[in-house]
């Protein structure tokens, strides 16, 4: 839709046109401000955890959960250097072998979501889905942080 | 030959002066829009866009992505 707005602008004699052709879904996922009706609404970024334990792929497990619990923590998030996701490590796969490597250890792959997602909708996803914690990243699969589903399912119950 | 930009492009722009149009439908606009964006869904730029930009400053368009 933007090129065509684009083109036609140019068309009307509009002689500098611009088009911010990732768009708003970009902007979104980015967890930038935006104002309009669901601007003060909570979304998937907003109540993500930014304080979630992070590893890379050749730390040991034992190392990775003994610096998670040490932060109340029971769970990790693989990424690399650019804190784009790898992996999860739920209580389950931080139980394992600690000399075992992140690589072999972490669930790899897993679900994320954008911060643009309304929180009561991720509540509804998750509870659906039994999802108890998922990462949040932008579009280009950077970590933003882990929402657990107490977290959005209570500002749900807030919000009723 | 319209030109392509990025967000940060767009903020920079945006600070500088550029016109930002969000071209979805109002609804979508009512619900969440970039900040300082004006609306101006495609089907009314033929009869509103000479009367609601200024040909003097840059104008930058968007809508979701590239749909």
């Amino acid at each position: 839709m933007s090129p065509r707005a684009a083109w036609r602008l140019e068309s009307l004699g509009f002689g500098e046109v611009y088009e911010y052709r990732a768009g708003k879904l970009d902007w979104l996922a980015a967890g930038l401000p935006t104002e309009g009706t669901n601007a003060n609404r909570p979304r998937a970024g907003t109540l993500a955890r930014r304080d979630v334990p992070t590893c890379g792929l050749e730390e040991r497990l034992g190392a990775v959960r003994d610096r998670a619990r040490s932060q109340g923590w029971d769970a990790a998030v693989a990424v690399n250097q650019e804190r784009v996701v790898f992996g999860l490590l739920r209580a389950r796969e931080l139980a394992g072998d600690p000399d075992q490597l992140i690589s072999k250890a972490m669930r790899p792959a897993p679900s994320t979501f954008r911060p643009y997602v309304l929180a009561e909708e991720m509540a509804e996803f998750m509870v659906n889905h039994r999802l108890e914690i998922s990462p949040v990243t932008t579009s280009d699969g950077k970590l933003v942080g882990l929402l657990l589903q107490k977290d959005v399912v209570e500002m749900g119950r807030k919000g009723a | 030959m319209p030109t392509e930009i990025g967000r940060n492009e767009l903020r920079t722009m945006v600070d500088a002066g550029a016109q930002l149009v969000e071209v979805l439908p109002a609804e979508e606009y009512a619900e969440d829009h970039l900040p300082g964006a004006i609306s101006l869904p495609l089907s009314h730029i033929d009869a509103e866009g000479e009367k609601r930009l200024d040909r003097n400053r840059p104008v930058i368009v968007y809508c979701w992505d590239v749909a």
